[in-house]
């Protein structure tokens, strides 16, 4: 028997479709109901926020200490969620800025420029503390890059990681602006702040708010305008970091300097 | 039809239907589009749940009352009311139980958190009561001299 083109073409089409049907009951076409789809769009009622105000942060580091040992963060790794940097900035306009571990232990001694010079105190026009941590952004740039959706946003605008799915490959850690995420060194699994999303849950707060004696940190509900800290973002001049990203950051700041990167 | 046409189709077949059977298994039910579009919300639903269900290893001062009512009427009824115990105690995890006592940190470190003097301008740092670590009584324990709870200088 000879085949002709017009065959050929006919039976590999068939065959390529009933390859293809087994994919039709798998879930391939998804109908919703009208309710579904609505509940889809609509928007969630939480939507949590942080705000920091560097006026009021001493450099303790408890909120350092208290997130690693919360969060099961290897407390010894030169890795954390959270961090606080100092800044300096001298008369000759330089800034200076340290974080050493973190500021896990906290600052306990002038700033040390190399192994032999400190800042000298006489010539300090500003000094401050900013404490650091995922800006749970609206539009993450590490939820973007993940190649096999183990990074998501959820519906209270929190960016997790999917421990079971998360392959490593480190993309995330790449494209964050803010240098947030980091390598887990005992899941081998990228991990970051969940603005301890265990804790929010059961009404709580987070853990390093909880640690704060001074009233640096705080964390809100932005669409419940009860919230004492949501008042503060949405009546006072707030900043973010890094909003020339355009990835719309959620960790509002108080008193931030134009120093601070 | 030829062998050598059918064959290779028969083998094809049989490699989609594997791959598909394979994702259906391995792929969860619940893994989908959650959130509020593909880009940001493509996800395992049930891990937000997992994430939910995680234990709360720091519970409050208030917790700590119940037992250590001493200690706690103490330090409520002075400057450093404002210092959660767990911040120098460690977390409280299932405390009396698991671990059945938390860490004593003695050590000056946990003090110069806040004591080290770092005169800043314009800073709540400047305004804590500030000592040079290596100046004041270096070599003891602040706890010799200073009690935590109780930290005034005037009862000393
Ligand atoms: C249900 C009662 C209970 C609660 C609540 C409790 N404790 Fe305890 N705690 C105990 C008991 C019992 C011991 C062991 C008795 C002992 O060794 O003196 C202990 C021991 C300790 C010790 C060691 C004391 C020592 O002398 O070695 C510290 C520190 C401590 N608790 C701190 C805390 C803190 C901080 C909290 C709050 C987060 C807390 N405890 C909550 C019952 C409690
Ligand atoms: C500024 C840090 C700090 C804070 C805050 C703090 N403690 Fe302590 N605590 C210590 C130190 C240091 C000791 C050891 C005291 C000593 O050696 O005499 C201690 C000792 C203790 C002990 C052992 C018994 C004793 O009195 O020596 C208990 C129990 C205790 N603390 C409970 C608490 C509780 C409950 C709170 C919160 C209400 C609290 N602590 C807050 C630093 C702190
Ligand atoms: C979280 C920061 C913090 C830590 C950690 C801390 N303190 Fe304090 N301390 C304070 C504050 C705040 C005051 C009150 C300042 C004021 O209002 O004048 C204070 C006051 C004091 C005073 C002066 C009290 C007075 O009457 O003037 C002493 C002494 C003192 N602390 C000792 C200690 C010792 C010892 C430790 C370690 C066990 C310690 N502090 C840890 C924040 C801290
Ligand atoms: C040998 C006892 C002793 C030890 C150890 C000691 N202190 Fe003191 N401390 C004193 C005395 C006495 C005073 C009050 C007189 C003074 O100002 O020097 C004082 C004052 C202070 C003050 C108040 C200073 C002010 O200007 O109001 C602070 C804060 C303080 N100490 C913190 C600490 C810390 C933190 C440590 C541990 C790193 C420590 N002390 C270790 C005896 C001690």
């Amino acid at each position: 028997m000879t085949i002709s083109r017009r065959n050929l073409l006919k039976k590999t089409l068939v065959g390529t479709a009933v390859a293809a049907l087994p994919a039709l009951p798998l879930g391939a076409i998804k109908f919703l109901s009208p309710a579904e789809a609505k509940a889809a769009v609509s928007e969630s009622k939480t939507r949590y926020a942080f705000l920091v105000d560097t006026n009021k942060c001493v450099g303790c580091g408890f909120c350092v200490k208290a997130c690693k040992k919360e969060n099961d963060v290897p407390y010894d790794s030169p890795v954390t969620r959270t961090w606080v940097e100092r800044y300096l900035i001298t008369k000759d306009g330089k800034s200076h800025i340290d974080s050493p571990k973190g500021a896990r232990d906290g600052f306990t001694s002038q700033l040390q420029e190399n192994q032999h010079e400190t800042v000298d105190p006489k010539e300090i026009d500003k000094a401050f503390f900013v404490p650091k941590l995922c800006n749970q952004c609206e539009s993450p740039a590490c939820v973007q890059v993940c190649p096999v959706g183990a990074t998501y946003q959820t519906n209270d605008g929190v960016v997790l990681i999917d421990r079971t799915w998360c392959i490593g490959c480190g993309y995330c850690i790449m494209a964050c602006p803010y240098g947030v995420r980091y390598f887990h060194p005992k899941y081998k699994v990228a991990d970051k702040c969940t603005f301890c999303y265990h804790r929010l849950a059961k009404g709580l707060k987070t853990a390093c708010v909880d640690a704060c004696s001074f009233g640096a940190r705080q964390v809100c509900d932005l669409k419940n305008p009860e919230d004492p800290a949501t008042k503060i973002i949405l009546t006072e001049r707030v900043a973010v970091l890094k909003d020339e990203y355009g990835t719309k950051p959620h960790v509002f700041y108080l008193g931030l300097d134009r120093n601070v990167r | 039809m030829k062998n050598h046409v059918l064959r290779p189709i028969m083998v094809a077949i049989a490699a989609v239907a594997l791959l598909l059977t394979a994702r259906s298994i391995y792929v969860p039910d619940d893994f989908g589009v959650h959130g509020k579009n593909f880009t940001f919300g493509f996800y395992r639903e049930s891990n937000v749940d997992e994430w939910k269900a995680m234990p709360a290893k720091y519970k409050g001062k208030q917790y700590c009352a119940e037992c250590h009512d001493e200690q706690y009427d103490s330090i409520t009824a002075s400057k450093h009311k404002i210092i959660q115990c767990e911040n120098c105690h460690g977390p409280a995890l299932n405390h009396p139980d698991e671990p059945e006592a938390l860490t004593i940190d003695r050590s000056r470190g946990l003090c110069l958190r806040c004591h080290a003097d770092l005169p800043y301008p314009n800073t709540l740092r400047a305004e804590l009561p500030g000592i040079d670590p290596v100046e004041h009584n270096a070599g003891s324990e602040c706890s010799e001299c200073h009690n935590p709870h109780k930290p005034s200088l005037e009862d000393m």
